[in-house]
């Protein structure tokens, strides 16, 4: 189908943005790569007035180095984290996730802080930044705000983010040279939405370990227990404690039979992956 | 409405467009260039896949109005590029295409897989196809046809759109 009618807007500035935000925020929506709200408009899903694209803010194309952290701009796309195009802070987690996501001709324009603003719960970068503890940089008409993504996140595709407000940047802390991670991901096809996802991040000398499951219909869940177990013993993951660890994590999880036995079997896939 | 400017297969073309235009519909109703098809048009099914400033897009998710100032080569733009060529070539001789629907489509995704991916095998060739359907050929042909034509090894310098 072709979308409702809507005006285009692109400022040329980030201030610009915001205020553009400020002046309309009900019914604007903000476009990035355009990868999920560009199919929302042409399935007509939604309908906003005024579409402002900010993909060719220089501000958010852009990633730095700031101590240990990467800030990863915005609208950095999935092919080019998926290339290596951004600085390998997490011992290539990133560049093994964005691979993973849809397809080259979206990877192309999708971008890290559009799907992360959307927060379909079936995203990969949602799932891969609550386990790699990130955070987001919000900027708004009051300056800007830091908010982990664990806590930014409230439902499906519902995040605390302001109607004037923009994310501009996602922060990665630099994995330890000793850090592990393990990835697993079901979906019906390659490049498919996952129907489950799980991605193990086990730092020993950042004393962090994260076991995190994504799955289609709610925010991903931080696997408390499991993440406790392979913490302690991170040179024997198998071990009984972790199966009854994972089974305690997954006892919270809503699903099904079926769902809740692939959810199990992501989630030790991710964690017999670590390396 | 808005004015763009837009270089398609190498001719600089401003209109003036509606805001909600698609690449897509651009490139048919406003250039006559009615190679690009649209199949789904929400990005799932490939069909609309074309080349901007180099890199395979969905057309049909696309705006015309966000292709401003950029360089669009559509299928009709491939004229003695080598690489083509052999892919072409090579889907004929593998009788990679019934309808044709889905084959511009196909083509940029070859191209980008051929000029992108040193080492290219069958697998690979089938998980970086995942994003274009074929309801005809059961893609082996497909997959074969650019098989071939990675194994001419003539692929690492396609010209970029």
């Amino acid at each position: 189908m072709k979308p409702a009618q809507f005006g285009y807007l692109r400022p040329d500035t980030l201030a610009e943005a915001i205020g553009l935000l400020k002046e309309c925020p009900q019914d604007a929506r903000v476009m990035a790569g355009g990868q999920s709200l560009g199919p929302m408009l042409n399935l007509r899903l939604v309908q906003p007035r005024h579409v402002i694209d900010i993909s060719r803010l220089g501000e958010l194309c852009d990633s730095s180095m700031s101590g240990d952290t990467l800030a990863i701009g915005a609208c950095i796309t999935h092919a080019q984290i998926e290339d290596g195009k951004i600085t390998d802070v997490t011992r290539g987690l990133l560049a093994q996730v964005a691979k993973g996501i849809a397809y080259r001709a979206v990877r192309n324009r999708g971008t890290v802080g559009g799907s992360l603003a959307h927060a379909d719960p079936a995203a990969d970068w949602l799932t891969t930044m609550i386990a790699l503890d990130a955070s987001l940089e919000l900027a708004g008409a009051n300056g800007r705000s830091r908010v982990k993504v664990a806590k930014f996140v409230t439902g499906a595709m519902e995040t605390t983010i302001e109607a004037a407000e923009l994310l501009t940047c996602v922060l990665v802390p630099r994995l330890s040279t000793s850090a592990r991670w393990g990835y697993a991901k079901y979906a019906r096809k390659p490049g498919d939405f996952a129907e489950s996802m799980a991605i193990a991040v086990v730092d020993p000398d950042r004393a962090s370990s994260r076991v995190v499951l994504g799955r289609r219909s709610e925010p991903p869940a931080l696997m408390q227990a499991s993440s406790q177990v392979l913490a302690g013993k991170p040179t024997e993951p198998l071990t009984e404690k972790l199966g009854a660890a994972i089974e305690l994590d997954l006892s919270s999880v809503r699903a099904d039979q079926a769902d809740w036995t692939m959810h199990r079997a992501i989630v030790l896939r991710a964690i017999r992956t670590l390396r | 409405m808005k004015a763009v400017t837009i270089c398609v297969n190498g001719e600089r073309i401003s209109r003036s467009v509606d805001d909600r235009l698609s690449l897509a519909d651009f490139l048919r109703e406003h250039c006559l260039l009615t190679g690009t098809h649209i199949g789904c048009e929400h990005g799932v099914c490939g069909a609309c896949t074309l080349m901007m400033n180099g890199q395979p897009v969905r057309s049909c998710i696309t705006l015309a109005a966000a292709a401003d100032g950029r360089d669009v080569r559509t299928v009709e733009g491939y004229e003695g590029d080598a690489l083509m060529q052999a892919i072409r070539k090579a889907f004929n001789l593998r009788h990679a295409l019934q309808c044709g629907f889905c084959t511009p489509g196909m083509l940029a995704t070859a191209y980008d897989i051929l000029s992108r991916i040193p080492d290219l095998d069958r697998e690979r060739i089938r998980s970086e196809l995942a994003g274009n359907l074929c309801r005809c050929t059961g893609y082996l042909s497909i997959i074969t046809a650019i098989e071939d034509v990675h194994a001419q090894g003539i692929a690492r310098k396609g010209s970029s759109a």
